[in-house]
């Protein structure tokens, strides 16, 4: 199993003060560059260390929001390739569908992968509903684009024989020519999140990486057996490594430490509730029969436990959390058992996305979380 | 309900009423409280009313996803229609169809019937032409369209509250961006030769009355109606000052 350390670049300071709205109408009256200047430097540090510490990297971007501060995924992507000398850079990822220039997309992954000497996994994204107001992206056509940018996209980063014309629904131009071609051939690797079982099966027949994001010990099982029916019924043969999760994962050397560290980062869960209900429903981006349910009744987001109760997302328990598959964490011992756990339960994964920052989780305790976990757990993992 | 096969769509057609014939073109939302207002109608024409491809359930086809794509069919509607030139009636996103219609052929049209429609923008860049209702909290939206009784979905069955959903994805699919606009109908306005009759709720908070008086002055042979403490939705607020005012206009009186 590898493991890839991801952190949001939050911009803590603000959530007090911003309350139960962290997102999209939030004024940026209430970011202080200073404080932000020096929040990117450290956590931009912590993906740094983990170079050493033989932890791969993983960046994202949300926009309008205190939650996550990288707004464009590929600029601490491209200094890390440089800064970096030995571990994979995964963006996961692009929003391809909220990106109005797809090729400008693909010269920014050709250049990351060329930089960092062929080091660069390219996530393409759906994105969360509360993105498509930043972006102004139709919802209603969102997946017929995501699905045109990443034909696209490929088709620019793979061909070298000069201008290619491209006149589609979403996207027209009528000379693609890419400068530089990438490092990898014919492409970086292609990484795809979902949440679904429906959106699992279509990355399955793809063949991609597939990342499931927070989706727990009940539904990622689901998730996970629906792309191996989609991709075996598309003739690819289906190894653990096509399968990601992310989980919040806090170690320490007690039991205390590691879920005092966990709660900090679940944070990021937390916090996410914390977005105006009208965002989480833009016309057309989820089936009519669940925005219908929710115009009459807007309840708290849940996360189901395996005894078939469940628990509100915006106030769960580091307990709660780990028993819903969602955070690993204790000493190096529970957190190897619980992962092992959780790999069996799904059928075997070959990545473990590891938010091992988030929230107020402070750049000491972030820097103990990553070394004591590369130290203890990692190396047990790479036999999985 | 009859049938018609037009451009590779097939559209469900209702015919109700008897009189001179009317093409009603329905607005975007609560088509369950917009009916006393067509069933108002069918006293007084013989009324055709579609359901746009998309809000009748059915996915349009690939290429059919603009406002021009309505404009087209429901004048190919109307050249299977009639001999006769019929009455357009469009409420807000289907009185934007209308007007689309009638700057490209006024041939089968005897007169335009336009409540509070969308789909000219008249400010600067920095004007909202109308209400963000995708980003408004449901309560602040529901108050933009009408600013009477306020919405309560509670009483929406569970078939209805899906149609909400639904027409708000098909109001994204045609109009997310321009929003709710196309830019170049309004320069060509003047070619509306037909007797207008705007009406405008008061009290709209979508599209603002503001909207209306631009119009007058641009559409040639226009007038405009207001409706006292009545929103975007002044047939479902005030029916009977609205049908008064209707069955009194240029759409009665032309050809009688």
């Amino acid at each position: 199993m590898d493991v890839w350390h991801f952190s949001e670049m939050a911009y803590h300071p603000a959530w007090d003060e911003l309350g139960n709205s962290l997102r999209n109408v939030v004024p940026s009256s209430v970011y202080d560059p200073k404080v932000g200047a020096d929040l990117y430097h450290r956590y931009l540090d912590e993906w740094a260390l983990c170079d050493e510490l033989g932890i791969n990297i993983m960046v994202n971007e949300h926009h309008t929001t205190a939650t996550c501060a990288t707004s464009v995924c590929t600029i601490p992507m491209a200094i890390l390739a440089r800064e970096t000398k030995n571990v994979r850079l995964l963006c996961l990822g692009m929003p391809i569908a909220n990106r109005m220039d797809a090729v400008r997309v693909a010269e920014e992954y050709a250049m990351l992968d060329v930089i960092s000497r062929g080091r660069l996994e390219m996530g393409f994204v759906k994105g969360a509903p509360f993105e498509v107001s930043p972006a102004n992206s139709n919802p209603a056509t969102l997946m017929e684009r995501f699905w045109e940018a990443h034909d696209l996209i490929l088709k620019a980063l793979s061909s070298h024989d000069g201008p290619f014309n491209w006149e589609g629904e979403h996207f027209q131009y009528r000379q693609v020519n890419v400068w530089p071609r990438p490092y990898q051939t014919p492409h970086p690797p292609v990484w795809m999140t979902v949440a679904s079982p429906g959106s699992a099966m279509a990355v399955g027949e793809k063949g991609y990486v597939m990342a499931s994001l927070n989706t727990g010990y009940a539904n990622t099982p689901t998730i996970f057996d629906s792309y191996r029916k989609g991709a075996e019924a598309s003739g690819h043969v289906v190894t653990k490594d096509r399968f990601a999760y992310l989980a919040m994962v806090g170690v320490g050397e007690t039991e205390e430490e590691g879920r005092r560290r966990a709660s900090q980062i679940l944070d990021y869960s937390r916090t996410t509730p914390r977005t105006a209900a009208q965002f989480w429903f833009p016309p057309g981006y989820t089936s009519n029969e669940v925005t219908a349910q929710k115009l009459h009744n807007r309840g708290p987001l849940m996360i189901p436990l395996r005894d078939g109760g469940e628990f509100e997302m915006q106030t769960g328990s580091v307990d709660e959390f780990i028993d819903a598959g969602i955070a690993f964490a204790g000493t190096p011992d529970t957190v190897f058992e619980q992962i092992c756990e959780f790999n069996e339960h799904v059928g075997g994964l070959g990545h473990l996305l590891m938010m091992g920052q988030g929230g107020h989780l402070s750049h000491e305790d972030t820097v103990a979380n990553l070394t004591l976990f590369s130290k203890e757990v990692l190396p047990r993992l790479k036999g999985l | 309900m009859e049938r018609f096969d037009l451009a590779e769509i097939s559209l469900d057609v209702e015919v109700l009423g008897t009189g001179k014939p009317m093409l009603y073109l329905h607005p975007e939302h609560y088509a369950h409280l917009q009916r006393p207002f067509v069933e108002k109608l069918a006293q007084h024409w013989k009324v055709y009313a579609p359901r746009h491809p998309g809000f009748d359930g059915r996915q349009p086809p690939s290429d059919f996803r603009r406002i021009d794509d309505l404009a087209y069919l429901y004048l190919d509607l109307l050249a299977r229609l009639e001999s006769e030139p019929v009455v357009v009636l469009g409420a807000s996103f289907g009185g934007w169809i209308g007007m689309e219609m009638a700057v490209r052929d006024t041939a089968k049209i005897r007169a335009l019937g336009l409540i509070a429609p969308l789909g000219t923008k008249l400010g600067g860049r920095d004007d909202r032409g109308f209400a963000d209702l995708s980003a408004l909290a449901e309560d602040d939206a529901a108050r933009c369209l009408l600013a009477g009784a306020p919405l309560n979905f509670g009483t929406f069955t569970a078939d209805q509250l899906t149609e909400v959903a639904q027409d708000r994805q098909y109001l994204a699919y045609y109009a997310w961006k321009p929003y709710l606009h196309n830019p170049v109908l309004a320069r060509w306005l003047h070619r509306i030769t037909v007797p207008t009759h705007l009406m405008w709720g008061d009290a709209d908070g979508f599209a603002p009355p503001e909207l209306g008086r631009q119009l007058t002055e641009r559409i040639p042979h226009s007038q405009l109606d207001l409706f006292s403490d009545a929103g975007h939705y002044p047939q479902i607020e005030c029916l009977e000052e609205l049908m008064a005012k209707l069955t009194a206009g240029p759409c009665a009186k032309i050809g009688e």
